[in-house]
């Protein structure tokens, strides 16, 4: 270091992080005396704490179609087994929840688009690599028999009011009795494509590089659909009659149970530092409180799922633990993004453990 | 079934297995960063011939760097670390160790192990400082996740093995960006759009107008985006660097090769790159920097290989490269097969919710 008459100028030093911990190498310690003009040291794994993956640029619309597309498959098997073993409020609730939630969620994906006027191109071409593709087919598949089915319950509802019931010669009963004959086939391909509806919001999550999410790939499927039935349950014991909300009550249940235990294995599974994301933070308070929704409105719904009053609440409090359990995933995975921590660490611990094992040829690291 | 089983991970030839009739050579970068000099002439290049907008005028704190990343409108990066000795003794000992692993970079070489012969005699002393910098680029993966993930088809594989968008095409559904392991891919923001994702890196010297313009002297392009009033086209579309497809088509070399000063970016067809590599860091080995390791160059690697070589004088992570990137999609038929499952579960829990007494 040269001194020059501008030194004085000099602005006096800062303290550095790390101060006074540094080793001096055993030389003299003048030698370092300009530090505060040096940039900090960067920390050995990241480069001035920059994220390394990028995080998803979605907004909350995706969030908010996670847990739409959740109340949508989950309603439309309701609202198939409703048609099935006779319980005709349930059907109802179930197809307009279907579509409904279907309809909202595709508007919410349309909107997070960088070009939401180039939405359609996303029929543009079939491809499994992309779960974003066959997740749109899923979901154009699912609204086509979803739509079906609630046109078939809508115009038959305002026939049967009409005069001359469906039987009778006005247009739209016409309409009802042209839909009842794809009333079932409507209902089957609207429930046939539920559980994919529901299910490859996981994948869509997990096939990237963001850390939280694609370590959680094995379980995060189950604890969407979990999540999906958990939803679902929840709307129509808000909206269906007390005589016919049994299966939504044991659907509640048994969803229930199985979220939490998907859930507690795939924080298992993800390790201490991948599941840090999910227990700290924004995420980790939304997953808390999802928690604490989902027990209590499961708990209710058996309860006291016969007071009308008592089974909306409970409902509600469903429905807010499943969007509370979507937004908790999907900001975790964010978080897990931005800190370049998440993606080295568990690299490097594989790299170290696939090296400690004798496999040297798979490094992208090489010294030849 | 081999065409299928390298479809998603291990080495594989991409421009043949796009299904291109015309073949040619595979192209790539090397970039030797240990005769990088940090001038950023590569960043401007690009800027210029890709007509790529202003990314920010702002003073980062991070040495020399006030680019910040890899993004939408940077698709070169110079990257500017500061070592003290004691991180050299660090990357020296890294070095070696990576060596005396033995780490073979083709799985098939019948050539012996560089016994720690590469790694003579005695090392230069270790100086108090050094300044690493490095160029980084879009790495045109052999398994390239964005491609993989692209919902639109925008992406595609070109006859050089590279990874470009048509931004004709993109939707802009932002997939790409989060599916990428070496954060390389963004979504453009700027002033006619939304300005997601665009995030203040420190202090603005200057306001993000292209007032800059004019001190470039004549720029013979019409002033489309940036330089004009601070609309950028492109917007909401993801973006990254196309390895000038448009320049390789007619023969020539990107921009960001011919700029460079001291050859640290070199390129051509990948074989080429990647012996040119493996010359390079035998030689330094030799002139006692242990410290030097190549980077993408193993075609076993997580991403089967990387267009973009690199050679590296400390870990990855210090230039903010992942250290262990896997392609996502790798994992992709199991992840279906868990879902598929998942979906079974949920009909079951539905079934069990109708079995029972009926009211």
């Amino acid at each position: 270091m040269t001194v020059n008459p501008f030194d004085a100028d000099r602005p006096p030093e800062r303290a550095r992080r790390g101060n006074g911990e540094r080793k001096r190498n055993g030389q003299n310690g003048a030698r370092r005396r300009d530090e505060s003009l040096m940039v900090p040291d960067v920390s050995f794994d990241s480069y001035y704490g920059r994220h390394i993956v990028k995080p998803a640029p979605w907004e909350k619309e995706i969030a908010a179609y996670l847990f739409l597309g959740g109340v949508a498959g989950g309603s439309a098997l309701l609202a198939a087994g409703g048609r099935a073993l006779g319980y005709p409020a349930l059907q109802r609730v179930g197809r307009v929840g279907a579509m409904g939630a279907a309809a909202l969620g595709g508007a919410a994906l349309a909107k997070d688009l960088g070009k939401p006027s180039r939405a359609l191109n996303m029929m543009r071409t079939v491809k499994l690599t992309s779960p974003m593709s066959v997740g749109s087919w899923i979901l154009t598949a699912f609204s086509g028999f979803s739509g079906l089915a609630l046109a078939s319950e809508v115009t038959q509802a305002i026939a049967a009011r009409s005069q001359g019931g469906v039987g009778g010669g006005s247009a739209v009963a016409r309409v009802a009795r042209v839909l009842e004959l794809v009333d079932g086939p409507a209902t089957v391909g609207s429930a046939l494509f539920a559980p994919p509806l529901a299910a490859y919001t996981a994948v869509l999550l997990a096939d990237t590089a963001t850390p939280t999410w694609h370590e959680s790939y094995r379980e995060l499927p189950f604890v969407f659909v979990s999540s999906a039935n958990l939803a679902a349950a929840g709307l129509a014991l808000v909206a269906v009659p007390t005589a016919q909300n049994g299966p939504a009550r044991r659907l509640a249940a048994v969803s229930a149970v199985a979220e939490t235990l998907a859930f507690e294995r795939m924080q298992d599974k993800l390790g201490p530092t991948l599941s840090e994301p999910l227990r700290t933070g924004k995420a980790g308070r939304l997953v808390r409180a999802s928690k604490a929704l989902t027990i209590a409105g499961a708990v209710g719904s058996v309860a006291l799922g016969r007071s009308r009053v008592a089974a909306a609440v409970s409902g509600l409090a469903l429905m807010a633990g499943s969007a509370c359990l979507r937004f908790g995933v999907f900001e975790a995975g964010l978080a897990s993004a931005i800190d370049p921590k998440y993606t080295v660490e568990p690299q490097r611990e594989r790299l170290e453990r696939r090296r400690a094992a004798g496999v040297v040829d798979d490094s992208i690291t090489t010294a030849r | 079934m081999g065409f299928w089983r390298n479809q998603l991970s291990g080495p594989t030839d991409p421009a043949a297995d796009a299904a291109w009739d015309r073949r040619e050579p595979r192209k790539g970068f090397f970039t030797d960063t240990s005769i990088c000099i940090g001038c950023k002439a590569c960043e401007v290049a690009c800027k210029e011939w890709n007509h790529v907008p202003e990314d920010g005028l702002d003073l980062l704190n991070q040495s020399y760097d006030n680019t910040g990343a890899l993004g939408a409108s940077t698709w070169r990066h110079v990257a500017f670390v500061e070592q003290s000795s004691e991180r050299i003794e660090q990357a020296r000992e890294s070095g070696r160790r990576l060596v005396q692993l033995g780490m073979p970079s083709v799985r098939t070489a019948p050539e012996p192990p560089l016994m720690g012969g590469g790694v003579t005699t005695t090392d230069p002393a270790v100086p108090d400082l050094r300044w690493l910098m490095a160029s980084d680029v879009c790495k045109h993966c052999t398994h390239a996740a964005c491609l993989d993930v692209c919902p639109t088809g925008s992406l595609f594989r070109t006859e050089f093995g590279t990874v470009v968008v048509q931004d004709d095409v993109c939707n802009g559904c932002g997939y790409c960006v989060a599916a990428c392991p070496f954060g390389v891919i963004e979504r453009r923001s700027g002033h006619e759009g939304h300005e997601k994702g665009a995030r203040s890196h420190g202090i603005s010297i200057k306001g993000s107008g292209g007032s800059g313009d004019t001190s470039r002297g004549s720029h013979q392009n019409p002033p489309s985006h940036a330089e004009t009033n601070g609309e950028v086209k492109n917007v909401g579309i993801a973006q990254k660097c196309t390895l000038c497809y448009d320049r390789l088509g007619a023969g020539q070399t990107p921009a960001c090769a011919q700029a460079c000063p001291t050859t640290s970016i070199k390129f051509g067809d990948l074989d080429e790159m990647r012996a040119t590599a493996r010359a390079r860091v035998a030689e330094l080995h030799e002139l006692g920097y242990p410290e030097a390791r190549l980077y993408g160059v193993d075609e076993h690697d997580g991403v089967g290989g990387t267009g973009s070589t690199f050679l590296l004088l400390d870990e990855p992570e210090v230039y903010g490269l992942p250290p262990d990137p896997r392609v996502t999609t790798a994992d992709l038929p199991d992840m279906f097969r868990k879902a598929g499952y998942a979906g079974l579960t949920m009909l079951g829990l539905a079934a069990a919710a109708f079995v029972g007494r009926r009211r």
